[in-house]
């Protein structure tokens, strides 16, 4: 019961908070939603046994991205722009609402309202969560762990060689 | 226990949300966001499914959509900070150099 009662709040906090961050018209204010919106998702992640992704959630996400965005946008210093919607909003509404009742048609017809689910394997519930993932991600996954490394030097380098003033003489 | 398909939901809502987010705003950076809306119902939806089946390869693969993440947010904010200092907007309809 409890547990329901937390998913209602979690799932629903994420949607209107999800709403909020395309809604608003000042775009500080659209961060600060994007960040009620990836906590809350965390709160989702801690429902699932899934502690260890909840966890880097906050800290990298909520941490490290949401305070880049925060500070690239204090940076620019925007002011509030009169228009801040395309005309095809409407249509893009229209379009968006039909595929979301497509998608969820599908889903209801699924099976996976009656299903329980299944128990966690022998090896994660008995090394646990993080180190479970911790095996897994320096055997299965070695060589996906190692290209998402270089994946990130790359953007490391190529934010900065992007960002470079260029000298003029 | 809560079913599988009412985590789906909200994954698919969100995704849904970012996708109307990416066609609507003028901004750049809110299409950014969008971005990272999508994303996270991605997560959602990997998490959901490793919970649901027992294993625990979901969770490593949404390790990597994290980290794709902060990489794209990364290269995505340094590309605005070009085009600002270049056009001072960020409103993407007046980014219209390669336009045809």
């Amino acid at each position: 019961m409890v547990e329901h009662a937390f998913f209602i709040y979690f799932a629903t906090v994420t949607i209107l908070s999800s709403i909020m961050t395309i809604g608003f018209r000042s775009p500080i204010y659209c961060t600060l939603a994007l960040l009620s919106t990836l906590l809350h998702v965390a709160g989702l992640f801690v429902l699932l046994n899934a502690e260890f992704i909840a966890a880097i959630q906050i800290v990298v996400y909520a941490g490290a991205v949401l305070v880049l965005y925060l500070f690239v946008l204090m940076l620019l210093n925007l002011k509030k722009p009169e228009d801040f919607v395309h005309k095809q909003v409407w249509i893009a509404l229209f379009f968006g609402v039909i595929l979301l009742i497509e998608i969820l048609i599908g889903l209801f017809k699924s099976p996976l309202f009656t299903k329980a689910p299944l128990a966690m394997t022998e090896s994660v519930s008995e090394l646990g969560n993080t180190a479970a993932i911790g095996f897994s991600l320096f055997t299965k996954y070695l060589l996906p762990f190692e290209v998402v490394g270089m994946i990130l030097l790359g953007a490391v380098i190529g934010a900065m060689v992007l960002a470079k003033k260029v000298p003029t003489n | 226990m809560i079913p599988i398909a009412y985590y789906v939901t909200v994954s698919t809502m969100m995704f849904v949300i970012g996708l109307v987010g990416i066609l609507i705003r003028k901004n750049f950076l809110i299409i950014l966001f969008s971005i990272e809306l999508m994303l996270n119902a991605a997560n959602i939806n990997l998490v959901a499914f490793s919970n649901q089946y027992g294993e625990i390869d979901g969770q490593v693969i949404s390790l990597f959509i994290i980290t794709v993440a902060a990489a794209e947010a990364a290269v995505g904010l340094a590309i605005i900070i070009v085009l600002f200092r270049r056009k001072a907007t960020t409103n993407v309809d007046e980014l219209n150099l390669m336009k045809w």
